[in-house]
């Protein structure tokens, strides 16, 4: 089981052509997942093909941005506007971008803060 | 009219529950439990409804649509807060996002507790929320005889 | 060109159990464009692992959904377990996996109502809601509670079935397979519902993989991915393939759901059948340190459970990622074209499961 499921660290640059790579051999996009970590975010990108599931880790400080994938792959929309809305990730040229009215929360970006 | 109490119309609003309690309220309209042996009809229409089930505790974004539906209810109405978080937030209290039970924002008249709570349970609290909508008929007719005299 | 109008569509709407909204715009009847708008049950229940004990946030994890309960008390339970490094005793592994294959058919059914509902066939809705009583008089009688079980934990189950109790519901599945085969018939052959749900929201191959459709939808396009295959729990000893579908409709969409009723209650009983004796728990000691993706197929598809941790009472990060949150941009794709009174249906054919999409 574990071999079918991997964590690979991917650098900014490298990211988005790796996507492009996926798109083009028929990857699901399976999840999107930020994590808060000291002075910035992690995030994990999980593309599925078949019972393979492999997650693109890219870690981010608190002022960069990261590109949108919702060029290569629409139908992550409502996940990257829950990282930017929750966590403040901030997310570069969404298609379908809320503007953080997603979820319409009373607190703003309660995942960035602990506690 | 003064016969409301034998065929009261049934809301059903889900606030912010888990489910668990809108799927228990449904179960209540089939046939096994079958609360429709009391004239009670579900409804979709806010306008025609005399009781607002109301699952779930309230937050941020649910707590406006919550205060229209209760306003475009007709009066006499009664409110009935099913499960443990409509009645007090239950294990959801904590969350950044819940302002707490439907009583927050809204006047409840009867709780039934349980997580998820049972058919039974429901049942029995909608037969409490009759007889309170029968009081409430009444006082409404003694208050409108008073304004004639 | 035809004039356009935008028309909302719920929150409050007599076909949603729950609350999801969707602004369509309109061509005359057709609709050409759906903007979901979410958030009116989200809770944040993803924030609460910062205060809650790590065991006793299975409790939490259950409530996500009244539906699918069991099964993210299982996702959460076994993500937990992968990163702590404890093996599960066989018999806690069997019967988790008889409650997630009863949690199928109840979903199931409960799905099949709502859509005879929708189609405003009254009678069938009850027909199907009838009989997924018997699965809840059997989650009351092995668990004690009809809706949310709590018997998982970290490291196996809570409670034990004895051997009357695991014969007893061997003969409920096979009642309920005798009682099915007539509700089953009418779906899948009565005109009626046959030309209401025949061609509506097809789901090509490629664009069901692109749109990162899951579970009966993914399986009703023609794709053979059951994440069951994967193994976890008992899986691996049962014998059974995922079903599908080629042609990717609201009809084929039925067809696999009704099929696997039919699988999950053969599962039942084979697992009831090769079920170990043993003890049902393992004891865990010390905190999780350590990240890892779980993914398990529950009835409305792969869930994704994600959990990291380091070494403390309190994990730092828990994300679910839920089929329905998968299943909302396919199903936008499939609106854009279809007929206002279609949409309902549609809605419904993904089997949206709103408060584990907003958690």
């Amino acid at each position: 089981m574990e071999q079918n499921n991997t964590i690979e660290p991917i650098c900014k640059e490298a990211f988005l052509p790796q996507v492009i790579q996926f798109k083009m051999e028929k990857w699901r996009l399976a999840q999107l997942c930020a994590v808060r970590v000291e002075g910035g975010y992690e995030l994990s990108y999980s593309f599925a093909k078949d019972y393979q599931l492999r997650t693109l880790r890219v870690t981010l400080t608190d002022e960069e941005k990261v590109p949108s994938i919702t060029q290569m792959y629409p139908c992550a929309f409502l996940q990257e506007n829950e990282m930017a809305e929750l966590f403040g990730v901030q997310v570069e040229n969404i298609e379908g971008d809320y503007h953080g009215k997603l979820y319409r929360i009373a607190r703003e970006t309660p995942f960035k803060e602990k506690g | 009219m003064a016969k409301l109490a034998k065929s009261p119309w049934l809301l059903h609003y889900d606030a912010s529950s888990c489910n668990g309690c809108d799927i228990e309220v449904l179960d209540c309209t089939t046939p096994r439990f079958d609360i429709e042996r009391f004239g009670i009809i579900n409804t979709g229409d806010p306008f025609q409804a005399d009781i607002l089930l109301i699952t779930g505790g309230v937050n941020a974004q649910c707590e406006s649509v919550v205060k229209q539906i209760y306003s475009q209810m007709p009066d006499p109405k009664v409110v009935v807060a099913v499960g443990i978080c409509a009645c007090t937030g239950g294990v959801f209290k904590d969350c950044y996002n819940i302002k707490g039970g439907v009583d927050t924002v809204i006047p409840v008249d009867v709780y039934v507790p349980g997580c998820a709570a049972r058919p039974q349970s429901i049942i029995d609290g909608v037969v409490k929320a009759l007889e309170i909508l029968q009081q409430k008929r009444d006082a409404f007719a003694r208050s409108q005889k008073s304004d004639k005299s | 060109m035809a004039k356009r109008s935008i028309v909302p569509f719920g929150p409050q709407h007599p076909v949603l159990p729950e609350p999801v909204h969707l602004d369509l715009v309109l061509e005359d009847e057709v609709v050409v464009d759906a903007v979901p708008s979410i958030g009116f049950v989200h809770r944040g229940l993803e924030k609460l692992v910062e205060t809650k004990d790590f065991k006793e946030y299975v409790y939490i994890v259950e409530r996500v959904c009244g539906i699918c309960s069991f099964g993210h008390g299982l996702g959460y339970c076994q993500c937990l377990e992968q990163i702590m490094n404890v093996q599960v005793p066989p018999r806690a592994a069997y019967l988790r996996t008889i409650w997630m294959e009863m949690s199928r058919v109840h979903s199931h059914l409960l799905w099949l109502g709502l859509l005879a509902d929708a189609m405003g066939f009254e009678s069938l809705f009850m027909e199907s809601w009838r009989l997924r009583e018997k699965i809840l008089d059997m989650f009351d009688a092995t668990t004690g509670g009809r809706i949310i079980f709590s018997v998982n934990c970290i490291g196996g189950v809570l409670k034990d079935m004895d051997n009357g109790m695991l014969m007893r519901l061997s003969e409920v599945t096979q009642e309920i397979e005798q009682d099915l085969r007539p509700i089953a018939d009418t779906f899948l052959w009565e005109s009626t519902v046959r030309s209401r749900l025949h061609g509506l929201g097809i789901l090509k191959k490629e664009d069901a993989i692109l749109a990162g459709a899951v579970g009966p939808m993914l399986r009703a396009s023609g794709v053979a991915y059951d994440a069951r295959k994967l193994g976890y729990a008992a899986y691996n000893d049962l014998e059974f393939e995922p079903i599908t579908s080629e042609e990717g409709d609201s009809y084929a969409r039925c067809e696999v759901r009704i099929k696997e009723i039919f699988q999950s209650l053969s599962l039942i009983r084979q697992a009831i059948s090769k079920i170990p004796n043993g003890p049902i728990q393992e004891p865990v000691k010390g905190n999780p340190n350590g990240e890892h993706f779980m993914r398990i197929e529950q009835p409305r598809g792969e869930a994704i459970y994600y959990v990291k941790a380091s070494g403390g009472r309190f994990i730092d990060r828990f994300r679910l990622r839920t089929p329905t949150t998968s299943n909302i941009p396919p199903m936008v794709q499939m609106l854009k074209g279809c007929q206002l009174a279609d949409v309902p249906l549609l809605v419904l054919t993904i089997d949206p499961c709103i408060s584990c999409t907003e958690r």
